[in-house]
């Protein structure tokens, strides 16, 4: 029988012409004409995007699903509590009808919002929650938000008339995400040098664009923003000669303050000559839990793989350990030329058990100890959604174990999959210490982006331990604040000390760190003088005046065990452009806090990207106009 | 220069006035859609013009697009949808003209067999249904039954059936062949 529809299957692909080209081209200029036209007959402001409209059924579901899951549960709870009271005999006498009421399902979240956490929640819900009972009461809360606390009380006594229940229950989430607290303004005179390690990775960004698909605004703590800037490429000039790196230097105009400059300063990694890079020795570590299985997780990791996989020569070596439960390895090291062996063991990996990841890694370090040649570069590439949840769980002592294992000459690179139980902070700080990157990776676009495009800035380090240090002239700086970078403070004395472990850099890579500096007598100065402090510091006579800042950044050639000094002077000649990470830069405040950036907003910083996006040769800065859109129309619900 | 988007993302950018996002678009489902609407009709001619309606009905469906389902799933129900309406347009027609048209076809039908251009497939999708035909033309097009229930508006286990229905059509029709 099937043997039918198999025919008829290759017979039809077989059937099936191609469009013809000139009504091809006829077609696609009628609808790119009506899609003109339509714009034409609609308002100018076309930027904002219009907050997506959902049926009502849909709109609660959706709203339970983005919700956390004590959130979610209160939520529930207070739904399926007014829906009781609707249906016990006499819930129709204690809230007033509204049949009429319109639907408007974003009106919910603000009923939802105001009821108070119910200690018998999770009871409540497993026994009710039917649609018909939550279309009726939706309809009524939009009357009657007000006695939800009465129909609170009377909803286990009444639990007993209500039909079989199809539970609509959000997944746990059990997310963490690694952040400190924003940066606070510092005063020039009391601490005029700011230390910090550099950071390359992007998986913020990706996590933040995955929420704002979503539809839902980003957990404050998953906003990096120094991770948001540079996931952008920008236009720096490239390192002279044999140096590994070189700095650009820019002062403009602070978009949400007009009296305070912006100091960017960008890195740009060398990039050197690939065609005759050391063979690669890489250890794919795959996380094959059970929590694995949703197809934008161990699906899309083959698929990113195997985009990954076309870009090694021959001589590279893969092996491939998975981890569930227990280790193992599932393919021993093989030259990059057997595709087709590499390929079937990569599809072979199927998803179940539990996360035993401590074992993994173990293993992992074991096979690439094993695959190390002189002069290879060694790399452990583990893709999880971050669930460690055997063995080892705790991240102090997985770092020491990372650490440990970076000095024997691997680094560990970390791809994040999927969203759930995705343990930011776990993966961070393996990266961290790892002397790697670490990716959230949502699309298959977003792997090509961190597997193919970046693929040798990812694998080939130029530099380890790259340190910046900025230190302010408090004769013409009287505040500076570092924007991002939290998660990356170094104390003062630990830039001269090659012990203190920082970020690296990898072929071509670029970091970007922006500073707003208050100039000297400006309005903006939060602080006012001390009355009793104002003494002339030795610093401030010393600095040439035209001086804003004196820059200096040390790094490690790979391998080396003592540090380089780059020094630099800042002065106030280095007046740049408006630039598109002061754009974003301004975009990850708002999406955290806020704190700095005033009545500045998503409209303002749209406005400014559109304005700054430049030559965009991947479509990512246009890609990120859209998001903050989408942010602009989620912020205001 | 959007090509490193999805089509969901590029079509909730289009619906909310992205020029370049709706032309990427277009650009990346036309040879999509054209196939579809060849699988649903049969015919090169048909399935150009079922084409232009979708690529001129397009933008304006797509401003009620939220990004529910996927880009695809609802492209294809737009397909199938617009094939509908044009079969009933033609069956409308076909009847006004009904004495015409019984002379067309026959004329028709003479000129096919000569040219002995049918083929089984033509024969096979031609006998069945078009709720049958719809079905399979997306399950044919790679669509799970879940996919193609979605996009049909139907349970997934009338698609089941549907499909079953088919290959018991299809076996039939085997078996007239070989007598």
């Amino acid at each position: 029988m099937s043997d039918d529809l198999d025919d008829l299957k290759s017979l039809m692909s077989g059937a099936t012409p191609p469009p013809d080209p000139a009504r091809r081209a006829e077609n696609i200029t009628l609808a790119q004409k009506n899609f003109a036209d339509l714009q034409g007959s609609r308002d100018g402001a076309r930027l904002t995007s219009d907050r997506p409209k959902t049926g009502l059924v849909s709109g609660v579901r959706n709203m339970l699903n983005t919700l956390t899951s004590r959130a979610g549960l209160t939520a529930s709870t207070a739904i399926v509590a007014v829906g009781l009271v609707m249906l016990s005999p006499l819930g129709d006498r204690v809230l007033p009808q509204s049949p009429d009421a319109p639907y408007a399902p974003a009106e919910l979240r603000k009923p939802v919002e105001m009821s108070e956490p119910v200690v018998e929640a999770p009871v409540i819900v497993e026994h009710t929650a039917p649609m018909v009972t939550m279309e009726m009461a939706s309809d009524n809360m939009l009357g009657a938000p007000a006695p939800s606390s009465r129909a609170k009380m009377s909803a286990p006594a009444a639990s007993g008339l209500v039909m079989e229940p199809p539970v609509i229950l959000p997944e746990a989430d059990t997310e963490a995400f690694a952040n400190a607290d924003t940066n606070p303004v510092n005063i020039t005179t009391e601490s005029p040098v700011s230390t910090f390690s550099i950071d390359v990775d992007t998986a913020s960004y990706s996590v933040i664009r995955n929420s704002l698909t979503n539809g839902q605004l980003p957990p404050k703590d998953a906003v990096r923003v120094e991770e948001m800037i540079n996931y952008f490429p920008y236009d720096y000039t490239a390192p002279q000669g044999d140096a590994a790196f070189s700095p650009t230097v820019s002062i403009t105009q602070t978009p949400w303050n007009p009296d305070t400059q912006l100091l960017q300063i960008g890195i740009q990694g060398a990039l050197p000559d690939l065609a005759d890079r050391p063979p690669l020795n890489l250890v794919f570590l795959i996380d094959t839990s059970g929590s694995m299985e949703q197809p934008n997780k161990l699906p899309l990791l083959k698929q990113s793989f195997r985009l990954m996989l076309g870009q090694l020569r021959p001589e590279d070596q893969v092996a491939i350990v998975t981890y569930a439960g227990s280790a193992g390895q599932v393919l021993a090291p093989t030259a990059a030329s057997e595709r087709a062996t590499i390929l079937n063991a990569l599809n072979n990996l199927g998803a179940g058990g539990s996360t035993a990841g401590q074992a993994g890694l173990q293993q992992a370090y074991a096979t690439a100890a094993a695959m190390a040649n002189k002069g290879d570069v060694n790399r452990v590439i583990l893709a999880t959604d971050g669930d460690f949840n055997v063995g080892l769980n705790d991240p102090e002592a997985l770092k020491d174990y990372i650490a440990d294992k970076r000095d024997s000459g691997t680094y560990l690179s970390v791809l994040g999959f999927g969203r759930g139980n995705l343990d930011d902070a776990t993966m961070q700080a393996l990266a961290q210490n790892g002397n790697g990157q670490a990716a959230y990776i949502d699309t298959l676009s977003e792997a090509q982006k961190v597997l193919v495009d970046q693929l040798s800035g990812a694998l080939f380090p130029i530099a380890d331990d790259v340190k910046i240090q900025v230190e302010f002239n408090p004769s013409t700086v009287s505040e500076y604040r570092l924007i991002g970078y939290e998660t990356r403070a170094l104390n003062r004395e630990d830039f001269n000390n090659d012990k203190v472990d920082a970020g690296d850099i990898g072929a071509g890579h670029q970091v970007t760190a922006i500073y707003e500096v208050t100039p000297k007598g400006s309005p903006a100065e939060r602080n006012s003088p001390l009355r009793y402090g104002s003494a002339e510091t030795s610093a401030a006579s010393t600095g040439e005046n035209d001086e804003l800042a004196f820059l200096r950044l040390r790094y490690k050639a790979p391998g080396d065990a003592s540090s380089q000094l780059i020094e630099t002077a800042i002065t106030t000649s280095d007046v740049g452009n408006a630039s598109f990470a002061a754009a974003i830069a301004g975009f990850g405040q708002l999406l955290r806090d806020g704190t700095y950036t005033g009545d500045w907003s998503y409209a303002d910083a749209i406005a400014l990207a559109t304005r700054t996006k430049g030559d965009d040769p991947f479509g990512y800065r246009t890609e990120a106009i859209q998001l903050m859109r989408l942010a602009e129309s989620l912020s205001q619900n | 220069m959007l090509m490193k988007t999805d089509d969901t993302s590029l079509a909730l950018a289009a619906a909310g006035g992205d020029g370049a996002a709706f032309a990427t678009l277009i650009e990346r489902q036309y040879d999509r859609l054209f196939r579809l609407c060849f699988r649903l009709t049969g015919s090169q001619a048909e399935a150009e013009d079922l084409t232009q309606d979708i690529c001129a009905a397009l933008p304006a469906k797509l401003q009620s697009y939220k990004g529910e389902a996927a880009f695809t799933t609802w492209a294809y129900r737009l397909c199938v949808n617009a094939a509908h309406d044009r079969r009933r347009r033609a069956a409308t027609h076909a009847k006004a003209a009904s004495g015409w048209g019984d002379w067309e076809v026959n004329r028709r039908a003479a000129e096919a067999e000569t040219e002995e251009a049918i083929d089984w497939l033509t024969t096979a999708m031609r006998s069945l249904p078009d709720d049958l035909r719809d079905t399979l033309a997306l399950v044919l097009d790679d669509m799970t039954h879940a996919q193609a229930s979605d996009i049909l508006g139907v349970p997934e286990g009338t698609i089941s059936w549907r499909i079953s229905q088919a290959k018991k059509h299809l076996a039939a029709l085997r078996q007239e062949e070989t007598q």
